[in-house]
């Protein structure tokens, strides 16, 4: 799939293909490969340096972006999967299991957005439903009890609005895992691959330290629907990306993020083995750095952290403005 | 003034403004609940003059710059004289000492921005510290979407705050009034010990219009109103509004 913005790029590395289907060894059109070579990067170079807030929710919701399934498969070196919320059944937009990133015993867990059309469907483009949620509750039981840190991937359009997700409780199931994460005595390290939407994002990354991709995107609301709320049009999505201030760097520059991990140029789904392994890199530097944390100190600072967060004016002024 | 009419949206019988407000905005009729603003959900609930309100003085701040967030903070506080969408503090219950907040849904919809998370962790505060039970009413849309990724933590926030309440052994009883939806119901309106809900209250994850939209499915009769999710297994019980304070003096009383 091609994003409009990326046109033009896409333009030079058809016209570059092309050029090479009829490069014979004459010289003269070797140089205008490489010319054009030199013009694809500048090209790349200027739109992905100057993506607006929207074009980076589209490259995060982008069908080749990697997702947990490619992570997964790069990053660990046995992954033990396990199913099943215990009461209804199992959800597999959810994934989860033990597992082993660069010699840690952890519980890894994430969305699951799937390859295919198949595994799409399947993994209901990542929007969880109770099952989802009390599978990930489940998992954080299961870690707390064994010591293991957990490891979260985060992406997800948000949690699944459906009747049978409403039946089944979802605003429950999503609240007892904001209750249990904020007691386990574990480390907690997620990192926000792609979309990072609503509650259902959440109940998965209020943790002890939260990296997130240069263009995933963190949000309470789809810039789609906070459009057709506060402007009553879902077409002004641009516009609702911008005022939301969704984008890592914005996290990042009000502490709601640790970190933000470049993407290669182009974008995750443009050179995929760099972007995991960056992220790789990022998990295995913070889960170094957090295994001998003193468990309840570890849940000491991730209450003063989640605590504290938020932004208001006192009017007796002593508080003045706090922010988080 | 006491002579005004108002026709009940529900069951279309003409009613006394005075005998729907001496009713708590219950229908002598049909008994439909319309909402309740915070002050008055604390009349209803405390013993008189026992209510001491907490934390007031803190405003919304607009952390993002947010198209017309202010002037709709400006014209929420004209309209219902409070600060912001909440209204928290200590208070008697039959003589039982409790903290207590009311969200109001006249301000911006019952919102939770910083200021309704932080009096919501505030008040768990004062619970846990004072060893008080926690009596906590909603009636929300939801996050308050003008603060963009800092509504979203204030799930995170009162969340973080109610897990150390949970640690003692005091009680916390929410109740749900119409309607309660999104961030608030997905964090610390669903996360007590005892969950109540007001007859014909809608409440859920995601509306209704919204699913509707999305999926394209009818929806049952009743839907997401409180009965629905009592038989779903989510609520413990239906208590009418006239009844809710004897209620919670009951339920109380088993508990430390």
């Amino acid at each position: 799939m091609i994003l409009d913005f990326e046109r033009p790029i896409k333009d030079f590395e058809e016209r570059i293909a092309e050029l090479r289907r009829l490069a014979g060894p004459s010289a003269e059109l070797r140089e205008e490969i490489s010319r054009l070579e030199e013009a694809l990067d500048a090209a790349r170079r200027r739109i992905y340096s100057n993506l607006s807030p929207y074009q980076r929710v589209q490259v995060a919701r982008h069908p080749e972006r990697p997702n947990f399934r490619a992570y997964r498969d790069a990053l660990t070196d046995d992954f033990y999967e396990l199913s099943g919320d215990r009461f209804f059944g199992d959800d597999p937009a959810v994934r989860g299991g033990l597992a082993r990133i660069a010699d840690h015993n952890v519980l890894l867990m994430g969305h699951d957005k799937g390859t295919d059309v198949n595994s799409r469907v399947k993994g209901n483009f990542g929007m969880a439903h109770p099952e989802g949620y009390r599978k990930v509750k489940r998992f954080y039981e299961l870690a707390a009890r064994f010591g293991l840190p957990v490891v979260v991937l985060v992406d997800t359009p948000g949690a699944f609005a459906g009747r049978g997700a409403e039946e089944r409780g979802q605003a429950w199931a999503i609240s007892a895992d904001l209750m249990t994460l904020a007691r386990i005595p574990v480390p907690v390290v997620s990192a926000i691959i792609g979309e990072g939407c609503s509650g259902g994002a959440l109940a998965m990354c209020a943790t002890d330290y939260v990296g997130m991709l240069e263009n995933s995107y963190l949000s309470v609301i789809a810039p789609e629907a906070c459009a057709s709320i506060i402007f009553r049009d879902p077409g002004r999505a641009a516009e609702a990306a911008q005022a939301l201030k969704l984008t890592a760097a914005d996290m990042k520059g009000r502490g709601i993020v640790d970190e933000v991990i470049p993407e290669p140029l182009g974008g995750a789904h443009n050179d995929p083995t760099s972007a995991i392994d960056a992220v790789g890199k990022s998990l295995d530097r913070v889960l170094t750095g957090l295994s001998d944390t003193d468990p309840e100190i570890l849940r000491e600072v991730r209450y003063e952290r989640y605590r504290r967060i938020g932004t208001h004016a006192s009017e007796n002024g002593q508080g003045g403005l706090q922010r988080g | 003034m006491d002579a005004v009419f108002t026709k009940c949206e529900k069951c279309g019988q003409p009613i006394y403004e005075k005998d729907l407000r001496a009713r708590f905005n219950v229908c002598p009729n049909c008994e439909f609940h319309y909402p309740l603003s915070a002050p008055e959900r604390i009349r209803l609930l405390t013993d008189t003059g026992s209510f001491e309100e907490r934390d007031g003085g803190l405003f919304a701040d607009d952390p993002l710059g947010f198209e017309d967030y202010r002037q709709r903070l400006e014209k929420a506080r004209a309209k219902t004289g409070l600060d912001d969408a909440i209204l928290s503090g200590t208070g008697a219950i039959g003589g039982r000492r409790v903290a207590l907040a009311a969200l109001d849904f006249r301000f911006i919809g019952g919102s939770m921005g910083s200021v309704v998370g932080e009096k919501v962790a505030r008040t768990i505060e004062v619970a846990g510290a004072e060893e008080l039970p926690l009596v906590i009413v909603s009636a929300s849309g939801g996050a308050r979407m003008f603060e963009g990724v800092y509504s979203l933590m204030q799930m995170a926030k009162t969340s973080v705050a109610l897990s150390r309440y949970v640690e003692g052994s005091w009680p916390y009883v929410s109740v749900l009034t119409d309607p309660t939806f999104g961030g608030v119901t997905a964090s610390f309106a669903t996360a007590a010990d005892v969950v109540l809900a007001e007859p014909g209250a809608r409440i859920g994850f995601t509306g209704a219009r919204v699913i509707e939209q999305t999926t394209k499915e009818r929806l049952p009769e009743g839907f997401q109103t409180a009965e629905f999710q009592r038989e779903h297994g989510m609520v413990d019980r239906i208590v009418h509004r006239l009844s809710l304070k004897g209620d919670l003096e009951r339920l109380l009383g088993f508990l430390p």
